[in-house]
Formats: structure tokens, C-alpha cells, sequence
């Protein structure tokens, strides 16, 4: 499994378990929460097939984490964006929880497929 | 009255090896052991310095020779960049055996090792020594003398393991008593059967001298302990048994020679993905934060 294939299974899953967790910060979603869950895990596809393209061009950890962090920020800022029925934003419970989630696949598909030997 | 030193001098130069008219010119004495003396000299024909290893004893069918005879076929057949080849062996005009041998520049392990500053430096550096006995046992062959004298650090950092003289055919005899005291296998000085694991016995000892000084845990110290255990059943089946555990030890596995308690491996684990970990435990504590702050 090549790292973009990676970074879309688990950028999906995550996703997946991030749109749930808007039940948790926010019980007042579910009703929606199907969408929501749907929603969630079409941008945990999208940022994790980008991070792990990224992955595969860039051979950093830190710099993986951080392209995430911002790729996550960035399509959570998107979904944000749109504002609920009565006009409001749900800023901060979307974009912080998006950005951590693209951090964590950040980090994942940079570690994917590395082997450790001993120090020479 | 001639003192002790010409004396010396002139038991030198009569044991030269005369290599009149042959291939090889001898500069000097790099140094002696039990087998024979080693002395510096040019290869005509390439142009390069060798190294050659004569016998003491003038005659045949010596001790001594038998194991030179033994260490030159043995070395013939082992290619590994961690072996010192075998270029040419004969006899001279005065019936000494001689094997000429590529010549190693750079230091003993003791003399390299201050330089060798953390603990995971000096397991790479076991690692690589384990490589060519490893390779040894896969053929079928035992060094049995292994010791930091043995040992040589090139000038590029390249690690040779040398003299093989005592090396022998796994399962083809018993210890002989012959070995250095201190590194050699119970078994091997009693005159038991052999086989690779009396090259772990004398390993476990090398990498306990090595990590001596660092903060061993219990792991490592399971490890040293194993490879150097009394009993052969107890050890390490070969070199690259031992080169495994290490490196499970290196990346934060799971080794053979120790169990870990649940909270250990859990411990481990988070240790091994601590930046994993890190993001996961950042997300769920900013999902609480968040739930309480805004109030929802």
C-alpha cells in the first residue's frame, strides 16, 4: 500500500471518528449528526490523500506533521465556513479538531513503511 | 658481553623470513603472539603493502603451524568485508609456513572505544562485529577466540575481526582448552563439544565490556546475561541471534531474553509512538476543553 492509499484510509477513518465526536462537543448536532459523519470523513479522505502525496515527495516527520496540521486547518476552515441553520459557526469545535486530525495522519504517513536499525 | 637487547636485535634479524628473490620484501615487525610474528612488508607485484603472518617454529607438523595452515584455508573461504582476506600463503626456503594477508591500519577495539561516546554508538558498533562472526556461523565455522585484541577498527571505520587461528568446523570438536581466559566458553576449557554458542559466550562478555560505564536496563542486561549465560541451552543459538534481540532492543520491541510486565510493553509502546501518542491525547484533551468551554 503506497502512502496516498494510506493517507486516504486513515484520513477516513479519523474522519470518520471526528465527525462522532461532534456529538461530545456539541449534543445539540445530532440530529445531523449523519451528515455530519459524512461530511467528516469526505475531508478526512481528501486532506489524507494530500498528506500522504506529500508523504511520499517529502521524507520529514516534522514537516509532514506540520503540512497536516495545515491541510487539515485548511479544509476544516472550509466545512466551518458554512454556516448552520440558525447563521452560526461552529469555528473552533470544527478547525481545531480538523487540524489535529490532519497533524495525526501527518505523522502516520511519514512513519509508514520506515524500518529503525541500530545507531552505526 | 652482548646485553639482552642486541641479543634481541640478533635473534630478530636471524628469524627474519627470507623472501629473497620471491614476490614479497619484509620492512618490519608489526608485532607477535603464540603462532608466529607478523611483519610489514610490499608485494612487488601490485605494489601494495601486506601483512604476513610467519610461524615461530622451523619444521613441520608443529602446533603452531597446523593452526596457521588452518586459519589460512579457513579465511580463503570466508568473504566477508569484515574478515581479513587471505592473498597468499607457502612455505619459506626454511620451512616456515607464512600466509600474507591484507594489512589492517587503524586501532584495537580498546584503543577506539573512549571515542565511542553513547550507549546506542557502541551497540551499533557490537552489531557490526557480530556481522562476520554471524557470517562464519552460517557457513559452519566457530571463531572461538574472540576478545578486543581480536578486534580491529579501520581507518574508515570498517570493523575486521582477526585471527582466526582457533577457528574450527561447527560440531567437528571439542573445546581444547585453547581460547583466552576470561572470554573463552566454560564448556570450551573444559574440552566440551562446541559449537557457535561458545562464540556467544565470549560476544556476551565483549558487549558487556563494551556498555560498561552506561546505565544498562533490564532489558540490555537480559540480553548480556542470555548471550553470555554458563549453561550453552541458555544462550543465543549463533551471532545473529544475538544481532536480532539487539535490534529489537534498539527500536523499542519486544526482546527474546526478557519478558516484559503489561505495563512495560504499555509503556514501550508509548515510548516507541510517544509523537503518535502526543497528537492522540492532544485531540481528545482539546475535544473536552472544547465541550466545557463552550458550554455545549
Amino acid at each position: 500500500m503506497n502512502k496516498p492509499v494510506f493517507g486516504l484510509l486513515l484520513g477516513g477513518v479519523l474522519g470518520a471518528f471526528d465527525g462522532l465526536s461532534a456529538l461530545l462537543s456539541a449534543p445539540e448536532t445530532r440530529p445531523a449528526i449523519v451528515g455530519i459523519v459524512i461530511g467528516s470523513t469526505i475531508k478526512g479522505l481528501v486532506a489524507g490523500v494530500i498528506i500522504g502525496w506529500f508523504a511520499k515527495k517529502v521524507n520529514n516527520v516534522a514537516a509532514g506533521i506540520a503540512f497536516g496540521l495545515f491541510v487539515g486547518l485548511l479544509l476544516a476552515f472550509a466545512i466551518a465556513a458554512m454556516p448552520n441553520p440558525d447563521g452560526s459557526h461552529y469555528w473552533w469545535e470544527i478547525m481545531l479538531p480538523g487540524s489535529l486530525v490532519g497533524a495525526i495522519v501527518g505523522y502516520a504517513t511519514q512513519k509508514y513503511g520506515r524500518e529503525g536499525r541500530l545507531a552505526a | 658481553m652482548i646485553g639482552d637487547r642486541a641479543l634481541d636485535r640478533v635473534r630478530q634479524t636471524l628469524m627474519l623470513p627470507d623472501f629473497e628473490g620471491e614476490r614479497y620484501v619484509i620492512e618490519r615487525e608489526l608485532g607477535s603472539g603464540g603462532m608466529g610474528v607478523v611483519y610489514l612488508a610490499t608485494d612487488r607485484q601490485l605494489g601494495r603493502q601486506v601483512a604476513i603472518k610467519v610461524t615461530r617454529g622451523i619444521g613441520r607438523d608443529s602446533m603452531f603451524e597446523e593452526r596457521l595452515r588452518r586459519e589460512a584455508a579457513l579465511l580463503a573461504q570466508l568473504e566477508h568485508p569484515g574478515i581479513v582476506p587471505v592473498h597468499d600463503a607457502g612455505v619459506l626456503h626454511d620451512g616456515r609456513l607464512f600466509v600474507v594477508m591484507k594489512l589492517v591500519r587503524g586501532a584495537t577495539l580498546a584503543g577506539h572505544l573512549p571515542r565511542i561516546a553513547t550507549l546506542p554508538q557502541r551497540l551499533g558498533l557490537f552489531e557490526r562485529i557480530c556481522e562476520p562472526l554471524a557470517f562464519a556461523h552460517s557457513r559452519g565455522f566457530a571463531h572461538r577466540d574472540i576478545k578486543p585484541s581480536n578486534i580491529m577498527i579501520g581507518e574508515f571505520g570498517e570493523v575486521l575481526v582477526l585471527d582466526w587461528g582457533l577457528a574450527t568446523v561447527l560440531g567437528s570438536e571439542t573445546g581444547t582448552g585453547s581460547g583466552t581466559d576470561g572470554w573463552m566458553a566454560p564448556e570450551q576449557a573444559a574440552g566440551a563439544p562446541l559449537d557457535a554458542r561458545a562464540d556467544v559466550f565470549a560476544l556476551g562478555r565483549l558487549l558487556e565490556w563494551m556498555t560498561q560505564g552506561f546505565d544498562r536496563d533490564r532489558r540490555l542486561d537480559a540480553i548480556v546475561r542470555k548471550a553470555s549465560a554458563t549453561t550453552p541451552a541458555d544462550r543465543y543459538e549463533n551471532a545473529a541471534a544475538l544481532v536480532t534481540d539487539l535490534r529489537q532492543y534498539a527500536m523499542g520491541r519486544p526482546v527474546g531474553a526478557y519478558r516484559d510486565s503489561a505495563l512495560e510493553r504499555l509503556g514501550r509502546f508509548i515510548l516507541r509512538y510517544r509523537v503518535a501518542a502526543l497528537l492522540i491525547v492532544a485531540y481528545l484533551v482539546m475535544r473536552v476543553v472544547i465541550a466545557v468551554a463552550f458550554g455545549r
